[in-house]
C-alpha cells in the first residue's frame, strides 16, 4: 500500500510540475489523457488495487479519487491559463491597417429630380394625398381650354408650346391632370391628389429647359378655404425645407385659379436674413397656387356652388436647384456622372 | 412697363421711396421686377464753365482747363480739342464712379495736376444725339442755359427712379400710367389726382349721335364734332371703335425737356413733338395712337380686311404684300396702314406736315397678333392690342392729345370723329360678405369690403348688409366674377391676413398605386445595384430613333426646338448612348446608367388621337468595375447586365426567358438576347453591334431596353410560401463535357426533368474550355441538390438518380462525364 501511495504522490507531483512547463493546449490535452484518461496512469494504479486488503482498498480508492479531483481542477486552471495565453498571442499577431479603403459595395445614385419628386410625393402621401398621373402628350382641351384658357387667350402666350397637330401638343403644365382626375373621380369627395410629371415648353437656357418637371396639387371638397391652402403648403414647406421655414402668399395670376397666389418660402440658406440666392429679399418663390376657378370645377364635373377647391404647382427643377445649390439647369440633363455621383 | 416715379407723382401722391413702393406693389400683386435709379453714376458730375484754356507745357495734344464748378475752380488736363473758353461741360470730380465704370482720381498728367475729368456723352452712357454738333467725338458741350455749379443729373431730369413692372396677362390696364396711379392709390391709400381726360368711362357715350350737326361741341373741350373725315368700319368684329382727332396748324419741333425726360425714363426715344405726344399719351392712357398726315388721306377712312395681293409700304420702307384678312386702314386710294401694327410710309408725318389725323381705335387683339406675327413686326402698339386695350379710352386719350398739342403749341385740334361699332356694356358683379369669409377662411366684415371697394374706386350698391353689387369700370377687364372681387378684397387687405388652417373634410389615406410603387422599387433596386439614374429629353433625332425604335410610329413635332430633335422618341437607348458617349469623351470611362421613362408611339399614321405612352427601362453599362485593392477589377459584360435583369425578375417574383435574337442591326448578333415574360417579348439586352459602337464612339457597351408594362401588371402578384424542408439535403457535383454550341440552360432543364421532384436545385457553377477539354467542346459543372420533404434520402437513392440523369443527358446531348 505504501508503495502504491507513494506512486500516487509521485504522479501527482510530477503532473503538477509538468503542468507548469506546458505551453500548448495540445500538450495539455495529451498530458490529461496520459494521467487522467481511461488508460491513464491513475486508472492503471486503481487496477493494481487487487493486491491490497479489503480494508485498504476503499482508503486507497479514496486517495486516488482525491488526487484525480485535485489534478482535474489543476488541469482546468492550466487550461484557462493556456487559453488566455493563446488568445493573447492571437490578438497580438492579428492586426489590420484599418486605414485601407473599404471594400467597394455597389454605389448607385438616384437622379436629383426623381429624388426630389419622391420626397415631395412622400410628404403629400403623409398628408393623405393620392398620386395621379396623366399623359404627357395632351389635347388642347385638357391643357388649355378646360383650364379656362380659351383659344387666343393672352395668357397662352406665357407658355410657348410644342405642337404635334393643331389640337394635340406636349403638355405645358401638369394642370390637365386636375381635369382628368376630377372627371374620373366625380362625384367622389374629397378629391385630394398630387400629379408629378414631365412638361414641355419651348425654352432652352441656363434657367429654362424645354423639358422639365412639375408637381401639381388639387384638393376639392365642401367648404375648402384659402386658409386650408396656406396650411397645407406651410406643412409641405416645413417638411421639405425644414421646420423653421415660413411661407408668405402674394397675389398672382393663373387662368385656372381665382384668387391666385404666388407662394414664397423663407430662404433656407440665410434663414431669411438675405443672401445671393434669395436676391437679398429673404424669400424664395417656390409655388404657384390659388382657389380653383369655378370654370375649372365645372369642366371637371363639379358644381362650384357646392364645392370649392385649391390647387398648386411647383417646379421640381427649381426645388432641386435650391436644395442642392445647382446654378445651371442644364446640368440636370447633361448627366455627367461626376455630377450624378454627388446625389 | 417702365414706370417713372416723377411721372407717377404727377398723378398720385406717393409718400414712399422707390423700394418701399416696389414692395407694396409687389405684395399687392403688381410685381416689380427691377428698380433703376436713373442718375446712377452721375452723383459726382457737376456742370462747370471753362474759364481758361492753355496748352500743356510738355504735351502737344493736352490742354489745361480752369473749370468753375460753382464752389471752386479746378485745374483739369484734357486731351479733347472741341473746347472753347465759356463752354459749359460735365465735370466728374474726384471720387466719381461713372456709369461706364470709370473711377475718377486726382492725378498728375505729364507733371501737371488734374483735379477731375471732363465727360463725353459716351462716358455717361447717354445718347450721343443729346450733345449736338460741337460735342461729336469730344467732350459734351452743354446748352448755354446749363446752370454752373448744378448737378448734371438734376439738370437732365435724371434724379428719377424707374420701376420695371412684370405684369400678369390679366392686368393689361397697368400698361397705362393712370391705372398704375389708381393701383398705387388703392394699395397705399394715397390721394389720386387724375385730370378729366383720365376718366375714360365719362367718355363712353361720346359717339356723334345721329343727326347731330357738325360743329356741336364734342366731349373734348374746345373741339367740335366734325364730318370732315368720314369713317367706315367694314369689319366690326375686328374693330369695335375708331376715333380720330383732326389737327391743323401743325408745327413739327423737338419736344420740351420734361416730356423727353419722361419718355426716356419709360424707355421710349424722343423723336419730335407729334410722335412724342402720341407715345406719351399711349403710355399715360394705354391707348395706342397713330398720326397720319391729313393731307395724304383722300376720301373716306375705312377699316377693312385686306384683299389678296394688296400691297403697302410701311414706315420702315418695306413694301409688303398683304395677306387676305389682315386688318387695314385704307382711304379711297388704297391701304394707309396695317391696323394696330404699323403705319404706311405714304401718309407718314414729316417736317412738311401741316394737318394731322390722329387715330385712336380699338382693334381685336387676335387679329393684331396674327398680322404682327405674319409680317414679323412687333410694335409697341401691336403688343398692347394683343394684351387688350380698353375700348372706352379712345376718345378720352384724344382729349389728352388735344390738351398736349395746345400746351406744346404743336398744333390746333379742330374736330373729332368717333365711330363705334360695338362698345361692351360695363358689367356688374356681386360680392357677398359670407362668400368672401368662407372662401378666404377668415371673418371679413361688411364695412371692410365697403372700404376696400371705395379704395379701389369702384362704384357699388349695397343690397342689405350682406351683398354688394359692383359696377366694374371699363379699365378693369379682369374683374368678371365674384371670385375676382374676393381676390381684390384679399389683396388690398394683404394676403398675410389669411390664417393657416387644414381642410376639415373626411380623412383620406395617401397611397401609391401598384404601378407607381413598382416603378419606385425598380428605381431603388437598380440604384442599389450600383447604377446611376439619368434623365434625358423625350425628343429624339430621327435617324437614331429609327434604328433603335419604331420609325413607323414616331410622332413628329410641328415646331421642334431644333430641327435635329424633331420627333418624340420611340426608344430610350439613343438618349442614353448620347450620355455614354459624352461621358466617354470627358474621360468618364466606366459607367452604368439607367433611365425609366416613356416612349411615344402613334396609334395610326394620321395622328388624330392621343398616342400610346409606353413606360420603359433602358440601361447602358460600359468599362470595368472599380479598380480596388480589395477585389479584382472586372470588365462589365453581357452576364453582368443579365444579372441586373435577373435581379428585376427576382425582385418582382417573375421568371424571364432568354432567346437568341433573330436579327438585329443594333445589337451584336452573337452577344445579345431577347427577354421574354410568358409568351411576350418584353425587351432586348446585349452588346451593341460593332458598327453602332463605332458610330457612338463606344467600346464594348452592353445595353438593355425593356417594356415595363407587363412588369407593372404582373409584378404585384401575391407571395405564397413553400414549406421549409425538415430533412437534410444531399449535394452532388457533376462535370460534363458537351459540344460548345449546346446552351447550358438546355442541359440544366433536361437534368431537372430527369431528376424529378427530389432534385430540388441544379446550379451551374463552372464553365471551362481549354486544356484537357477537346476543341469544340466545353466543360460544364453543375451542383445538384437532392432533398425530400418526407424523409432523409439515402446515398443509394441519390446515386440511382444521379446515374439516371447522367444517362439521360448522355443520350440527349452526347455529354460525357469529366473526371
Amino acid at each position: 500500500m505504501v508503495v502504491l501511495l507513494e506512486e500516487v504522490r509521485r504522479i501527482k507531483e510530477e503532473t503538477l510540475k509538468r503542468f507548469e512547463d506546458l505551453e500548448s493546449l495540445d500538450e495539455l490535452q495529451a498530458l490529461k489523457v496520459k494521467v487522467l484518461g481511461k488508460k491513464g496512469e491513475l486508472t492503471a494504479l486503481l487496477r493494481q488495487m487487487g493486491s491490497l486488503s479489503a480494508e485498504e482498498r476503499p482508503k486507497f480508492g479514496q486517495v486516488v479519487n482525491e488526487v484525480r479531483d485535485y489534478l482535474e481542477s489543476a488541469w482546468e486552471d492550466q487550461l484557462k491559463r493556456l487559453e488566455d495565453l493563446a488568445l493573447q498571442s492571437r490578438l497580438k499577431a492579428e492586426k489590420l491597417d484599418i486605414s485601407l479603403p473599404a471594400a467597394w459595395l455597389a454605389r448607385g445614385y438616384q437622379h436629383p429630380l426623381t429624388r426630389v419628386m419622391e420626397e415631395v410625393e412622400d410628404i403629400f402621401l403623409g398628408m393623405g394625398f393620392q398620386i395621379s398621373e396623366g399623359p404627357e402628350i395632351e389635347t388642347d382641351y385638357y391643357n388649355f381650354e378646360a383650364l379656362n384658357l380659351p383659344k387666343e387667350h393672352p395668357a397662352r402666350e406665357m407658355q410657348d408650346s410644342f405642337y404635334i397637330t393643331e389640337d394635340i401638343l406636349l403638355r405645358t403644365q401638369t394642370s390637365p391632370v386636375q381635369i382628368r382626375t376630377m372627371e374620373k373621380l366625380y362625384p367622389q369627395l374629397p378629391v385630394k391628389i398630387i400629379a408629378p410629371g414631365k412638361v414641355y415648353r419651348k425654352d432652352d437656357d441656363a434657367t429654362h429647359s424645354p423639358m422639365f418637371h412639375q408637381v401639381e396639387g388639387l384638393v376639392v371638397d365642401v367648404g375648402i378655404r384659402m386658409s386650408d391652402l396656406k396650411g397645407i403648403l406651410l406643412n409641405f414647406c416645413q417638411e421639405m425645407f425644414g421646420p423653421e421655414r415660413e411661407i408668405r402668399l402674394r397675389p398672382s395670376f393663373f387662368p385656372f385659379t381665382e384668387p391666385s397666389a404666388e407662394v414664397d418660402v423663407s430662404c433656407m440658406l440665410c434663414a431669411g436674413s438675405g443672401c445671393r440666392i434669395c436676391k437679398h429679399t429673404g424669400w424664395l418663390e417656390i409655388l404657384g397656387s390659388g382657389m380653383v376657378h369655378p370654370q375649372v370645377l365645372r369642366a371637371g364635373g363639379y358644381d362650384p356652388e357646392k364645392v370649392r377647391g385649391f390647387a398648386f404647382g411647383m417646379g421640381v427643377e427649381r426645388i432641386a436647384m435650391l436644395k442642392y445649390g445647382i446654378e445651371d439647369m442644364r446640368l440636370l440633363f447633361d448627366n455627367d456622372i461626376r455630377f450624378l455621383q454627388q446625389f | 412697363m417702365k414706370v417713372s416715379l416723377a411721372w407717377l407723382q404727377a398723378l398720385v401722391d406717393i409718400h414712399l421711396d422707390g423700394r418701399a413702393l416696389a414692395d407694396t406693389l409687389t405684395r399687392g400683386g403688381i410685381e416689380v421686377g427691377g428698380i433703376e435709379h436713373l442718375g446712377k453714376g452721375c452723383e459726382d458730375v457737376w456742370i462747370g464753365e471753362i474759364k481758361a484754356l492753355t496748352k500743356h507745357p510738355d504735351a502737344d495734344k493736352l490742354q489745361i482747363c480752369q473749370i468753375d464748378i460753382g464752389t471752386k475752380t479746378l485745374p483739369i488736363v484734357t486731351g479733347a480739342n472741341n473746347l472753347q473758353v465759356g463752354d459749359k461741360v460735365p465735370v466728374a470730380v474726384e471720387g466719381a464712379h461713372l456709369p461706364n465704370g470709370l473711377r475718377i482720381k486726382r492725378a498728375k498728367l505729364r507733371g501737371v495736376q488734374s483735379e477731375g475729368m471732363l465727360c463725353s456723352t459716351e462716358e455717361l452712357l447717354l445718347d450721343a444725339a443729346l450733345g449736338g454738333e460741337r460735342s461729336q467725338g469730344g467732350i459734351w458741350i452743354l446748352a448755354e442755359d446749363a446752370p454752373v455749379g448744378g448737378k448734371l443729373a438734376a439738370w437732365l431730369g435724371q434724379e428719377d427712379t424707374v420701376l420695371e413692372l412684370d405684369l400678369y396677362p390679366n392686368r393689361p390696364d397697368c400698361l397705362a400710367m393712370v391705372n398704375i396711379a389708381r393701383e398705387t392709390a388703392s394699395l397705399t391709400g394715397a390721394a389720386l389726382h387724375l385730370p378729366d381726360w383720365a376718366q375714360e368711362d365719362q367718355y363712353r357715350g361720346s359717339s356723334l349721335p345721329v343727326g347731330t350737326e357738325t360743329g356741336t361741341l364734342s366731349p373734348i373741350p374746345g373741339v367740335a364734332w366734325t364730318r370732315d373725315c368720314a369713317i367706315e368700319i367694314d369689319d366690326p368684329d375686328l374693330c369695335w371703335r375708331y376715333a380720330g382727332l383732326l389737327v391743323e396748324d401743325v408745327r413739327i419741333a423737338p419736344s420740351p425737356d420734361w416730356l423727353q425726360q419722361r419718355l426716356q425714363a419709360a424707355g421710349v426715344r424722343a423723336i419730335n413733338n407729334i410722335v412724342d405726344i402720341t407715345n406719351y399719351c399711349m403710355l399715360e392712357m394705354g391707348q395706342p395712337l397713330h398720326a397720319f398726315d391729313r393731307d395724304k388721306i383722300t376720301g373716306t377712312v375705312r377699316v377693312r380686311r385686306a384683299r389678296a395681293g394688296e400691297t403697302l409700304t410701311t414706315l420702315d420702307h418695306v413694301e409688303r404684300t398683304l395677306e387676305e384678312g389682315m386688318l387695314l386702314i385704307t382711304d379711297d386710294a388704297g391701304p394707309l396702314a396695317l391696323a394696330g401694327v404699323m403705319g404706311g410710309l405714304q401718309s407718314e408725318v414729316t417736317s412738311a406736315t401741316r394737318r394731322l389725323f390722329v387715330e385712336s381705335a380699338h382693334f381685336a387683339g387676335v387679329s393684331i397678333r396674327r398680322t404682327s406675327r405674319r409680317v414679323g413686326l412687333a410694335s409697341e402698339a401691336a403688343a398692347r392690342f394683343e394684351k387688350g386695350v380698353n375700348p372706352y379710352g379712345a376718345v378720352a386719350t384724344l382729349a389728352r392729345v388735344a390738351e398736349l398739342l395746345l400746351e406744346l403749341q404743336a398744333g390746333r385740334p379742330v374736330g373729332l370723329v368717333d365711330t363705334q361699332a360695338y362698345l361692351p356694356a360695363l358689367p356688374r358683379v356681386n360680392i357677398s360678405v359670407r362668400h368672401t369669409s368662407e372662401l378666404l377662411g377668415y371673418l371679413v366684415q361688411s364695412d371692410e369690403i365697403e372700404k376696400i371697394l371705395r379704395q379701389l374706386g369702384l362704384v357699388y350698391q349695397k343690397s342689405g348688409t350682406e351683398e354688394f353689387s359692383v359696377e366694374i369700370p371699363s379699365y378693369r377687364s379682369d374683374l368678371r366674377i365674384e371670385e375676382d372681387l374676393i381676390e381684390e378684397v384679399a389683396r388690398i387687405t394683404g394676403y398675410e391676413r389669411i390664417p393657416t388652417t387644414l381642410p376639415q373634410g373626411s380623412q383620406t389615406q395617401g397611397r401609391r398605386t401598384q404601378e407607381q410603387e413598382i416603378r419606385r422599387q425598380l428605381r431603388h433596386l437598380l440604384v442599389g445595384a450600383g447604377m446611376h439614374e439619368v434623365l434625358t429629353y423625350s425628343f429624339a433625332r430621327v435617324d437614331q430613333d429609327a434604328l433603335w425604335g419604331e420609325a413607323a410610329q414616331a410622332i413628329p413635332l410641328l415646331n421642334p426646338l431644333r430641327d435635329e430633335l424633331r420627333t418624340m422618341r420611340t426608344a430610350l437607348l439613343p438618349g442614353l448612348l448620347d450620355i455614354a458617349s459624352r461621358n466617354r469623351s470627358r474621360r468618364n470611362m466606366d459607367l452604368s446608367i439607367f433611365e425609366i421613362g416613356s416612349v411615344y408611339q402613334a396609334k395610326s399614321a394620321m395622328i388624330n388621337e392621343l398616342p400610346n405612352e409606353i413606360l420603359r427601362l433602358a440601361g447602358v453599362v460600359m468599362g470595368k468595375t472599380k479598380k480596388h485593392w480589395h477585389a479584382a477589377e472586372t470588365p462589365y459584360d453581357f452576364y453582368y447586365v443579365k444579372g441586373l435583369v435577373e435581379a428585376i425578375a427576382w425582385k418582382f417574383h417573375l421568371t424571364f426567358h432568354y432567346h437568341v435574337p433573330e436579327r438585329s442591326e443594333v445589337y451584336h448578333p452573337g452577344r445579345s438576347a431577347e427577354i421574354w415574360l410568358g409568351n411576350a417579348k418584353i425587351g432586348m439586352m446585349g452588346e451593341m453591334h460593332p458598327l453602332q459602337e463605332k458610330q457612338w464612339d463606344l467600346e464594348r457597351a452592353i445595353v438593355l431596353e425593356i417594356d415595363l408594362r407587363p412588369l407593372l401588371q404582373k409584378g404585384g402578384a401575391g407571395i405564397r410560401v413553400s414549406p421549409i424542408p425538415r430533412f437534410p439535403a444531399i449535394l452532388r457535383d457533376l462535370s460534363l463535357v458537351v459540344r460548345e454550341e449546346i446552351p447550358a440552360v438546355a442541359v440544366n432543364e433536361s437534368m431537372r426533368k430527369l431528376g424529378g421532384i427530389l432534385l430540388q436545385q441544379v446550379e451551374l457553377f463552372d464553365v471551362y474550355a481549354g486544356k484537357s477539354v477537346p476543341d469544340g467542346y466545353k466543360s460544364l459543372t453543375f451542383s445538384l441538390r437532392y432533398q425530400s420533404l418526407d424523409e432523409t434520402l439515402t446515398d443509394a437513392q441519390v446515386n440511382k438518380l444521379n446515374e439516371r440523369i447522367l444517362a439521360g443527358i448522355q443520350q440527349e446531348f452526347g455529354a460525357q462525364q469529366r473526371n
